[in-house]
């Protein structure tokens, strides 16, 4: 294969990598922007989207698309009520307090990962796709469910903008954001807006999986690359910013792909964490963030 | 008794109750007290910046894997003895902890903790990608015939624990000291009020730059003894969890208390211990315990037991 082909191969790869990960950088993003909450437990979330896929479709036992239908509702679902569970439990109780926060949610993410360890298994177990099409270029074939992933992640992230821009939900959350005392005094219930953030951003990160599971497989240990990879994509994006995030994880997946033709996964990955600290260190508010406190 | 006396005689009352353990308890728990020894000794690295400070690090198994890989490496491919390959790793973790020091203390915050996360997770790669000389995952082991400090055997089950021992008393002695000297005291400060610490004329920054200079190089000190006593060096002991569990010990025991990494050591490894006999699933209970302790008691054991009966307890 010509260089064109394969860099255009790779950018396909790319593309559905960025798509993904938009949508979970997203969930983690919102949470971080209107919380003040860095969720370290949110890459189990992805994890647990995609072996609540497997459950579903398994389960199911129709035909996969049906099975996978009925996944993309009920994962996303699941997984949301039991953030939105947590939110109200543990991190109301630490007063939303950024290090104590942080520290739970590493209690949380163990806490997921180990009962899916438990109940699920240390197996990779894949999920049929919903429809096995190919569509063939003059220099190789691709499969279309592909292409339907990144058009369901457009499509889920206008939503996502439309929510935030357009309904009066997005206004209650963007002056929580704000400033949250006063969109308390102005009657606004932040506590249930908070359970409702937690859990929408679990929710994406669930979505996220069910949608990509078809193409990799469920395992209990599947959360620690993208939980990296978001939390890389949200800093370079700039704290808090929503449009920042999804351009930056265009950017990331992307680069990723074709950064790995010239070097290594681990030495691609090294650089890419390294990045992301010098980033921090010189630009605290991320390349897109505004300069501001 | 004035409080100095008191401290005096609870922390020398410690080591000589540790000296007498040496001489009865059974194999078993011997031989796992002497690995909590050397974990707490990590774990009283970490509180100096975490207990103190109050700057938390996600990435002290950086420091601890430096020591480690600084004596593993040096006994391993330049045939250094045992004490050179200890001052190798010592000084592995001292330059790395002050190279980061100057990185990191530039962001304060949630931006500082996933700095340090960032940087560990770049050694923990590091270690990977040169995995022709450190064997990646799989690790090495330090040859027997290496492993003998001032002529003493340390595979040695006995020699083994009064290593450990005194390495313990040492850094306990050196922690108990910092934390009563005015240095201590103005690292207190700076957790307590940074900007108030600054107001009273400290130079904030070089307190904080020495606090993760002696905490990196503590906890790369305990690394470097726990490869040389246990005889193996392996990636995983530079992974996240190895940033966790200081983080949790200190938590347990009380962050800020000079006694209290000790016991939330010894705590958390009976307690996986017990567990990883009924499950493999052994990490759900560091995660509960996590979670609980951040939820019910921020001040840990020892924290709690200062709050209502000994104020005094350094």
């Amino acid at each position: 294969m010509d260089f064109g082909p394969y860099l255009l191969l790779a950018s396909l790869e790319g593309a559905v990598q960025s798509a993904v990960l938009a949508l979970m950088a997203v969930g983690l993003s919102l949470v971080f922007g209107i919380m003040r909450v860095v969720n370290v437990a949110h890459g189990e979330f992805f994890m647990l989207g995609a072996v609540l896929a497997w459950w579903v479709t398994t389960f199911v036992g129709l035909h996969p698309a049906v099975g996978f239908l009925i996944a993309l509702v009920v994962a996303p679902v699941c997984a949301g009520l039991i953030a939105a569970a947590a939110d109200l439990t543990v991190l109301k109780r630490l007063k939303y307090d950024p290090e104590s926060t942080i520290v739970a949610t590493i209690g949380m993410l163990y806490i997921i990962q180990q009962v899916v360890l438990m109940t699920y298994g240390p197996d990779a177990r894949p999920v049929e796709a919903p429809f096995s099409h190919r569509f063939y270029t003059p220099w190789f074939g691709y499969s279309t469910y592909k292409l339907f992933v990144i058009g369901m992640a457009v499509v889920l992230l206008l939503g996502i903008w439309a929510l935030m821009a357009k309904t009066r939900i997005g206004l209650i959350l963007r002056a929580t954001q704000l400033d949250r005392e006063m969109a308390q005094a102005f009657g606004i219930p932040v506590e249930r807006v908070y359970a409702l953030v937690f859990g929408l951003g679990a929710a994406l990160a669930a979505m996220a999986a069910v949608l990509i599971v078809p193409i990799q497989q469920a395992h209990y240990l599947m959360g620690g690359d993208p939980l990296l990879l978001s939390f890389i994509v949200v800093i370079i994006g700039g704290l808090g910013s929503l449009t920042g995030t999804v351009v930056a994880a265009v950017l990331i997946g992307m680069s990723d792909g074709i950064i790995s033709i010239f070097f290594t996964p681990t030495l691609a990955k090294i650089l890419a964490t390294l990045l992301v600290a010098f980033v921090l260190i010189f630009r605290p508010n991320g390349l897109f963030g505004k300069r501001s406190s | 008794m004035s409080d100095v006396r008191k401290s005096l005689v609870l922390h020398g009352g410690l080591i000589a109750l540790l000296l007498v353990l040496h001489f009865i308890l059974p194999d078993y728990h011997h031989g796992n007290l002497a690995r909590v020894m050397v974990l707490a000794v990590y774990a009283m690295g970490y509180n100096v910046l975490f207990g103190y400070t109050g700057l938390l690090s996600l990435g002290h198994a950086m420091f601890f894997a430096a020591g480690m890989y600084g004596m593993g490496l040096t006994i391993q491919h330049l045939g250094f003895s045992a004490e050179a390959a200890l001052v190798a790793g010592v000084l592995a973790a001292f330059v790395l902890s002050t190279v980061v020091g100057f990185l990191a203390l530039r962001t304060t915050g949630v931006a500082f903790m996933i700095v340090t996360l960032m940087f560990a997770q770049t050694g923990y790669l590091t270690i990977l990608y040169f995995g022709e000389w450190t064997r990646g995952d799989e690790g090495f082991v330090i040859q027997k015939a290496s492993r003998v400090i001032a002529g003493f055997d340390v595979s040695d089950p006995g020699n083994r624990y009064l290593a450990a021992l005194v390495l313990f008393a040492v850094c306990m002695a050196v922690i108990l000291k910092l934390v009563q000297a005015p240095f201590g005291r103005v690292l207190i400060a700076i957790r307590e009020n940074e900007e108030r610490a600054r107001m009273l004329g400290y130079d904030v920054f070089r307190h904080k730059l020495a606090a993760i200079i002696i905490s990196g190089t503590m906890s790369g000190a305990a690394g470097a003894f726990y490869g040389l006593l246990f005889g193996y060096a392996g990636a995983s002991f530079a992974s996240v969890q190895y940033s966790i569990f200081p983080l949790l010990w200190v938590l347990l025991g009380g962050a800020g208390t000079v006694t209290g990494p000790l016991v939330g050591a010894l705590f958390m490894f009976y307690l996986i211990d017990i567990t990883s006999g009924l499950t493999s699933a052994y990490m759900l209970f560091a995660g509960i315990a996590l979670v609980l302790l951040t939820v019910f008691a921020r001040q840990g054991m020892v924290g709690e037991i200062r709050r209502r009966l000994a104020p005094w307890l350094p």
